[in-house]
This record gives C-alpha cells, structure tokens and sequence, in this order.
C-alpha cells in the first residue's frame, strides 16, 4: 500500500483526512510544494467553498501543472471530495472559471422537486446507493454519509456515476473513472461509514 | 433519505466547556477537547461549538483551540463566536470547520456574509439569531452579544434577510429557554421555518428526547439542538456527556447511526 499524500492548497479539511489515516496507521504527507506533490502516488485533493474561490486558490497554489501531470500523464489515483470533486469536472453553473476538466462532466445546481420540505443547501446525513459494490464502497454496510452542498456534478458518461443520492431527485453522490473517484460527501466527517471508505482508496 | 440532524451544542468559557442557563450562570462541565472524543465514540451527527468569551467581549476566535477540534472532530463542526472579518472566516474553513456562524456581525455589518459568501459559499455560513422576549407584550425579538443588546427586529424578518443576504443556514436561539430543559419553543419555531427556503437548526429548550420527537415529528427535515440534554443526566443534572443511541433514534422517528 502506498502513501497518501494531500493536496494543502490552502482549503479542506487536511487535517481531518490526515488524523484518519495516522489512526489507521498509513502513511500520510501534506504535499504544499510541487516538490512535494511530485512525489505522490495517491492523492486527496479536498476542497469546500465556491466553485471558483476554489479553482483560483489551486490555480495560484503554485501545485496546479504539477498536479494536472499526475493524474494525466502518471495515472496517479486521485480522491476528490465536495468541491475537490466539482472541480475535476469541466465547469460549474456556480462560477466562472473553468475547472480542470479531468472528468466529463457539468456542476449543476441541485433543484429538488419540493422545496417548500426540501431547503438548499442540501445539509445533513443522507444514504447512498453504490452503483457497484466494488471500489469505494466494498464491504460498507448501508452507506450513510454527511452531506453540504448546493451543487451537484452530471457525468457526460453515466457510467461514470458511481453512486446516487436522494433528494427530492437522485443526483450523482460518487464518481470514478479508471484513476480518478469523488465524492460528493465527506467521508472525513462521516465517522466509520467514510473512515472505510477512505481505506477502500487507499487500498485501491 | 435525509435525515434530521441531532447537534449537541458546547459553549466554551475560559478555555472550557460550561452550561449557561438563560444565557447566565456558567456551570464548567468539562474539557472540549475530550467532550469531542467522546463525542465521536457516539457518532452523533455533528456539533456546534460557541466561544461565549469571544462573542461577549469581543475577542478574536481561538485559532489555535478551533484548529485541536477541527482536527479531532469525525463529524461536521460548526463554530461561532467573535467572528467579524471575510478573513477570520477563511481562515477558520482552512482550519477545518465546515460552518461558520455569524451573530452579532449579522446585525453590525450584514454585507460581512455577502462578501465571505463570494469566497466559501453560501454552505459554509451560518446565521445566528438569538431571540428574547421583550417589551409588555413580550414580542420576540432578536438580542445580540450574548442577549445584552436589543435590535429590534423581529425573527422572521431577520431571519429571511440573513437568507437574502447569502447565510446557508439559520441557528434559532430561543435565549428564554437556554438551559431550561422546559421543551423547543414550537411557536418560535414555526414562525421562522415557514420564512425560510434554507436550512433551520433550531436551540434552546430541549429538556429530553421526547422534546426532539415532537419537533422532529412536526419538520423532518431540521437541525435539533440542544445543550443540557446532552451533558446533563438526571435531575441533580450531574455532567454526563450523552446521546441518544441507534435504538432511542429510531423511536424518535430519526434512523440509527
């Protein structure tokens, strides 16, 4: 099993993925420098925020070329999580900038059929449903997950889709493809169900 | 399916963990760091965390003490307190917190939340509205810094304007029944939800999980949280860090975690 590295751009929760790892007794480094990334072969690439708050803040972070070079040419897995997620696809309906486009695919925002019961953002512990029980989600009982967003991402490709949510619509919850997974939720929040999780990637 | 969030709400004091009653009489109940790990143990569904001292005397959020539960927390936080800058509230979502409460700011320069919203989204904000009885009539109406100060708008109102303005959220304080344990004020309650197109997490009240049950009963989809239900046991209110397990959640019409 290889080392974690993640991608510290100045947003998401690092050290929540971090501490997980330690306890499960994994080796984990914090990649702020393109010397640092370039070592790496498994990365997290977190985010919350805007859409494009995040893409400027990767952009200026200095990692963005080398990054783009890991997953592109080295085939390096990735894990993008919440905005780290949106990002991969081409663009978002929330900014303006374009994402990294490593995935086919649109953000959309999230337009739930009941809005008088149903608010924005989504906010709170929801269930998904695996597409497959392989990769992220193998030996995970009931997956339940903590979700905040307003935004959801539409694969071009359906088979992209690796797991949906419910609310008030199905939506995409879970990307991967080949190298490339995202979650729409944070398993670093989401006590044991995305303490596991976390261990099928890195055990990928 | 979505299910209502159950969040124990802790209030720091002097680096510690108390339990206010009305807003006054600070009881210590513990270490914050340690109520997190236990916390965890019990997968509750996320937490809050107000800094009293930040808020009452205006001083900057603890960095360093927001970054050790951020770290250590395995669900959602949401911290507030003493937050006033677009720059405070960057630093706190790189620290790790998912949401950052505004109160008071809200009121002293409300473009605050449009502007923090450019950066980390309308997701990541949250709005504060402690409300109290006041005048004859004893109308609510939104107090701020710590219930010292009247504004004079009434919570509805408020609260639809902290949602125009780009808050993800909105915490309901009911201050009259901080620490009271006597139930949710459901008159309160109803009077904002039914303003809001965003989430409601409603505070203030909650004496047993009974309480939960009728507020859960009455919105499915809600944030119920409470403080002295979850650090109180029994009548003497000895601290006892609590939470309701898989089974007492399924009888409250929540699924098990």
């Amino acid at each position: 099993m290889t080392a974690m590295t993640l991608v510290n751009y100045g947003l998401g929760n690092i050290q929540a993925f971090a501490h997980i790892y330690e306890r499960l007794n994994m080796a984990v480094t914090v990649a702020s420098t393109p010397q640092q990334l370039k070592q790496a072969k498994k990365l997290i690439l977190p985010g919350v925020g805007a859409f494009d708050w995040a893409m400027r803040r990767l952009n200026d972070s200095g990692l963005r070329s080398t990054l783009d070079a890991l997953v592109l040419q080295q085939q390096v897995p990735v894990l993008g999580v919440c905005v780290g997620m949106q990002m991969m696809a081409q663009r978002s309906q929330e900014g303006a900038l374009p994402g990294l486009g490593w995935i086919d695919a649109e953000v959309v925002r999230l337009a739930p059929a009941d809005r008088d019961h149903l608010p924005l953002p989504h906010m709170g512990w929801n269930d998904v449903h695996p597409t497959t029980s392989d990769k992220l989600f193998s030996g995970i009982e009931a997956p339940r997950y903590y979700f905040l967003h307003s935004y959801c991402i539409v694969p071009r490709n359906a088979d992209v889709s690796l797991a949906t949510a419910q609310y008030g619509g199905q939506f995409t919850a879970a990307v991967a493809q080949d190298h490339i997974f995202g979650t729409q939720f944070h398993p670093e929040k989401s006590h044991h169900w995305g303490i596991e999780l976390l261990r099928n990637f890195a055990h990928w | 399916m979505l299910r209502p969030r159950i969040i124990p709400c802790l209030l720091i004091h002097q680096g510690g963990l108390v339990k206010t009653v009305r807003f006054g009489e600070p009881k210590y109940v513990g270490d914050p760091l340690n109520a997190v790990r236990i916390f965890n143990e019990k997968a509750v569904d996320e937490l809050m965390v107000l800094d009293m001292d930040a808020s009452r005397k205006r001083q900057p959020p603890n960095e360093a003490l927001i970054a050790q539960l951020a770290a250590e927390c395995r669900m959602p936080l949401c911290y507030g307190g003493g937050v006033k800058t677009v720059e405070q509230i960057e630093r706190l979502i790189a620290l790790g917190v998912e949401k950052v409460a505004i109160g008071s700011a809200a009121i002293e320069d409300p473009d605050l939340i449009t502007r923090a919203a450019e950066r980390v989204g309308h997701q990541s904000l949250v709005g504060v509205i402690d409300v109290k009885a006041s005048g004859l009539l004893r109308r609510p109406e939104v107090v701020i810094r710590n219930a010292s100060e009247r504004t004079g708008r009434a919570p509805a109102e408020f609260a639809r304007t902290l949602q125009t303005l780009g808050v993800g959220e909105v915490v309901l304080n009911a201050v009259d029944r901080d620490g009271t344990m006597q139930g949710y004020d459901l008159e309160l309650i109803k009077d904002v939800k039914q303003a809001l197109g965003i989430p409601l997490t409603v505070l203030g009240g909650a004496g047993s999980l009974e309480d939960i049950r009728q507020l859960v009963q009455h919105y499915p989809v809600i944030g119920a949280a409470a403080g002295s239900l979850f650090v109180f046991k029994g009548k003497y209110r000895a601290v006892l860090i609590n939470y309701p397990s898989a089974t007492e959640r399924l009888a409250l019409g929540c699924a098990p975690n």
